[in-house]
């Protein structure tokens, strides 16, 4: 079976307004959200405590949240978590109060609230100084992440297209905490390692594309800049949409069959898949574009790239 | 030739699969729920096992096996009924319900078989995520323990001075030091340099216009006290985790000054809450009797009226007199070091001045008499009386150390005789009882039993499903070489499960939707593999040619893509925590076993096959 002849001649850089206008409304839209709105960050981040218990039998909120403001729980977030069975409570780090103990008083007061039986299914707790520390050092590795990626692409090809590449990745890690910030859906600990899985991804969508256009380009002796990026990403984008197509095979197998655990996480890769394979197909390639890329910027590095290449 | 392995390929290609394949085995055994009994610092020997084991027999419990491994005794049952009631039986055998050495704790042993384990072969670590449990981080509050320091040192200064008949106006502990004030200027210049000579551990600055000397702890003296918190943290928290039985407790230093609590199985947290925050005290006191009064006592005998039943920690039984010579809040430090006399291991223990007067009056009467160091814990304990939780104070008391006053002594002393084991662990509850390091919980994450399971089921569905359903579609797509490529991809799958299990790297959620991503992008090394043979065929050239310019033209690539992965992943293993990390590893090995797998594994497929033949037409 072959969906795609691999003679496609689909003129992706004809398009390129496009793409771009509509890269750059999706990135607006993020920034404009994360300014605004801001990220729903979970309590690995923010500090608090999260509670999840499961009851045998469908359970109300309301008297769930009254029993809690009750016990000056005022401000508990209370939600039904995966089933009506399942809830799941927040609540805002506190000062002052032996902070070990808040999850055990939580739990027995949901265990008072109805006659059935309530299991302890998840506490979590982190203090705010431990919160923090979680928020810096995401922020951290993110950019430690972007960094070295930097690095290792700047050796392997030559300036524009590391420069290319980076780009795209800038592009699809904004706008996937951009859907984040928009849908409000919790960022956690567990979303922030998809999204540097996402970072790798991408790349690895960027660095297929980049390592056919600087072939095209070396065999090719005719043709326009936009006539050997269209011919490289047209031969690559069989490929492109296949790796795609079975990482969201087996990314939607962990979205739904995963537990609500995992969602955020399965949630935020299959966004990044998305947006990733877009860009290695547009935003390298338009980047390049506007750096004015031709032949010689291939020529000139050409020698030393051909030993590395030819090992085995 | 083209397109032909020698044999050595292939042979060590079946040889990593077969390994693989052992290793990856003990997974699909399951757990045995099972008991198991150690004792501190000593084996536990094959009488106790034949006692044990004959009298679960007595109590009529079905036992699966019983065996001794690295001196713990493990017993495994065939149902979590028989494997809790035999907990508690075997916990009520007096021999073991009177010694604190004992540790009885539930466990899940992989039920792995004899000629696996031979190859040492174990089953995958699963985290805490997976199997339920506790984890909290705490973190030693050195603020206080800096405070109280100084307080120390500000008092023994004053003492120090007024001895040495020096005129002072003051020492007062103030932020971030103490100051001394002194009268005159020949008051300073004396005093500063037998502050000096005495007190070494102190950086000091000299104010002669203003009469004051400030004096402040070294960056190293704190260092080591910060160590020492720590180590004494860790020591005392070993010791109460015992007592909740927890078959496989990870207690240990993270960064600076915290520490990482994880009990695997523990669902009572508010129980292990109150047991981690127990506070101890200590208390010296003199023996009462002989030792033949004391085991009478134990039998019912009588007690003098003056003296109190304590139990040592092997359970045997001792007689105190009631009154306290010294208490831990005397105590201004302990340390474990070698005795200088006979060589061999000693506590080293120093008293404030009031501890040392009595100390130093008691010693004098009581020469060549016993002394025993007593530690207490008190906890509080969340009770249900009535429906309604209750807050009880509970104490326990412990005979830690029983030595004989060789002479008299005050102010410093050393209690010899001690294994150098023991001299730590003494030197530890010392400090405990006296020098507290309040720690406090920052960060905790508990996972019920059931949520666990669920994890663990939901987990490996989705691995199963996506990893059938990407089989499937890579057959339908690239025909033979798509089954060529999923039987790479199902060797890539026991490899992966092999490398974690023999790491023995532990298995979180994260880690196991690692696993499913590298499924899901494992199969891209063939894919451009397989779209370079089909461009190369769509070219003209022959099927032998283009499988060959295939694999030549896509590797940079797929070396290229996957570093870039790696790149990632590695910067999440080494800032992630816990689960973040498990989800790092997978995704890393991953990599790596997918990359072996894609590349060689296809080839040698391809090879056997294809290799050699004169072919018309490629199935692709």
């Amino acid at each position: 079976m072959q969906i795609l002849s691999g003679k496609t001649k689909i003129d992706f850089l004809g398009k390129r307004n496009i793409a771009l206008s509509f890269s750059a409304l999706l990135i607006l839209i993020s920034i404009f959200s994360l300014y605004s709105r801001g990220l729903n960050l979970g309590v690995d981040f923010t500090g608090g405590y999260l509670i999840e218990a499961g009851y045998t039998q469908p359970v109300e909120l309301d008297p769930v949240r009254n029993a809690l403001s009750k016990s000056n729980y005022s401000d508990a977030l209370v939600q039904h978590f995966g089933t009506s069975k399942d809830i799941l409570v927040r609540i805002a780090p506190r000062e002052g109060v032996n902070s070990a103990s808040i999850s055990d008083d939580v739990l027995s007061v949901l265990k008072n609230v109805s006659a059935d039986t309530v299991e302890m299914r998840r506490i979590e707790f982190v203090g705010p100084q431990v919160g923090e520390e979680l928020r810096e050092q995401g922020g951290l590795a993110l950019l430690i992440a972007l960094f070295g990626i930097l690095i290792y692409v700047g050796l392997r090809f030559q300036m524009k297209s590391a420069f290319g590449a980076i780009l795209a990745l800038v592009h699809d890690v904004v706008i996937t905490v951009g859907v984040f910030s928009v849908t409000q859906i919790q960022f956690d600990l567990s979303v922030l390692a998809a999204i540097l899985a996402v970072i790798g991804y991408s790349l690895n969508d960027t660095v297929v594309v980049l390592d056919r256009i600087r072939e095209t380009f070396r065999m090719q002796r005719k043709g326009s800049a936009s006539e050997i990026l269209n011919l490289s990403i047209n031969s690559t984008l069989s490929r492109t949409i296949m790796t795609s197509v079975t990482t969201l095979i087996v990314l939607s197998a962990l979205f739904f069959l995963g537990g609500e655990v995992i969602h955020g996480f399965a949630f935020a890769l299959i966004v990044g898949v998305f947006i990733g394979t877009y860009s290695s197909i547009y935003v390298a390639s338009n980047s390049l574009m506007m750096m004015g890329v031709s032949k010689i910027d291939f020529l000139e590095e050409a020698k030393e790239v051909a030993e590395i290449d030819d090992m085995p | 030739m083209i397109n032909q392995y020698p044999l050595w390929k292939y042979l060590l290609l079946i040889t990593i699969l077969v390994l693989g394949g052992i290793y990856a085995m003990p997974n699909l055994y399951g757990e045995d729920p099972s008991v198991l009994v150690s004792l501190r610092n000593q084996q536990i020997d094959e009488a106790t096992r034949t006692k044990i084991d004959g009298l679960l027999k007595q109590s009529s419990i079905q036992v699966k096996s019983s065996a001794l491994k690295a001196g713990q005794l493990l017993i495994r049952f065939n149902g979590e009924d028989a494997q809790l009631t035999a907990a508690d039986t075997i916990k009520s055998f007096s021999f073991i319900n009177r010694n604190s050495d004992y540790t009885v704790a539930l466990n899940l042993a992989p039920a792995t078989p004899a000629w696996l384990q031979a190859f040492n072969a174990l089953p995958m670590y699963l985290g805490l995520d997976l199997r339920g449990g506790v984890h909290f981080l705490l973190e030693v509050d050195m603020q206080s323990t800096i405070k109280r320091m100084e307080s120390d040192i500000a008092s023994e200064m004053r003492s120090s001075l007024r001895s040495e008949k020096i005129r002072y106006r003051g020492v007062k502990r103030e932020n971030g030091g103490i100051t001394i004030e002194f009268r005159d200027a020949d008051g300073l210049e004396q005093g500063a340099s037998k502050l000096k000579s005495l007190f070494k551990d102190l950086d000091y600055i000299t104010k002669d216009e203003q009469l004051k000397v400030f004096a402040k702890i070294t960056e190293k003296a704190l260092l080591n006290e910060r160590r020492s918190a720590i180590q004494q943290n860790v020591t005392t928290l070993r010791n109460r985790v015992n007592e909740l039985g927890v078959a496989e407790p990870v207690i240990q230093q993270q960064g600076e000054n915290r520490i990482v609590v994880q009990l695997p199985g523990v669902q009572d947290t508010a129980r292990a809450k109150d047991i981690l925050g127990a506070t101890a005290t200590l208390e010296f006191r003199l023996t009462e009797g002989t030792r033949t009064d004391w085991m009478n006592a134990e039998n019912g005998g009588s007690i003098p009226l003056n003296a109190k039943l304590y139990h040592q920690r092997n359970g045997d039984p001792v007689l105190l007199k009631r009154r306290v010579i010294v208490t831990g809040d005397q105590i201004n430090s302990a340390s474990s070091t070698i005795d200088t006399q006979s060589g061999t291991p000693a506590v080293s223990v120093r008293l404030d001045a009031k501890g040392a007067k009595k100390m130093g009056e008691t010693t004098r009467e009581n020469i060549k008499k016993p002394m025993a160091v007593v530690y207490i814990e008190n906890k509080v304990v969340t009770k249900e009386i009535d429906g309604k939780k209750v807050k009880v104070r509970t104490r326990k008391e412990e005979v830690i150390n029983i030595a004989t006053i060789q002479g008299v002594f005050s102010k410093q002393f050393q209690i010899t005789g001690l294994e150098s084991f023991e001299a730590r662990d003494l030197s530890l509850l010392l400090r405990a009882g006296a020098l507290k390091a309040p720690v406090e919980i920052v960060e905790e994450r508990t996972v019920g039993p059931s949520l666990g399971k669920d994890n663990i089921d939901q987990g490996f569905k989705s691995v199963i499903i996506g990893f059938a359903l990407v089989l499937l579609f890579m057959a339908v797509y690239y025909k033979s070489f798509g089954l060529i490529a999923n039987v790479a991809l199902t060797a890539n799958l026991v490899l992966l499960v092999a490398v974690l299990s023999l790491m023995q790297a532990t298995l979180t959620l994260p880690g196991i939707a690692g696993i499913v991503l590298t499924v899901g992008m494992a199969v891209d090394a063939n894919v451009l593999i397989f779209e370079r043979i089909r461009e190369e065929l769509a070219n003209g050239n022959s099927p032998q040619a283009s499988i060959h310019a295939g694999y030549e033209k896509a590797f940079s690539t797929i070396a290229d893509a996957n570093v870039t992965t790696l790149i990632a992943a590695v910067v999440l293993f080494s800032l992630g925590t816990g689960p973040i990390k498990g989800f790092a590893i997978t995704l890393s090995i991953g990599i790596l076993t997918s990359m072996f797998t894609a590349i060689m594994g296809t080839r040698a497929l391809v090879n056997l096959f294809y290799g050699g033949r004169n072919l018309k037409k490629l199935s692709i």
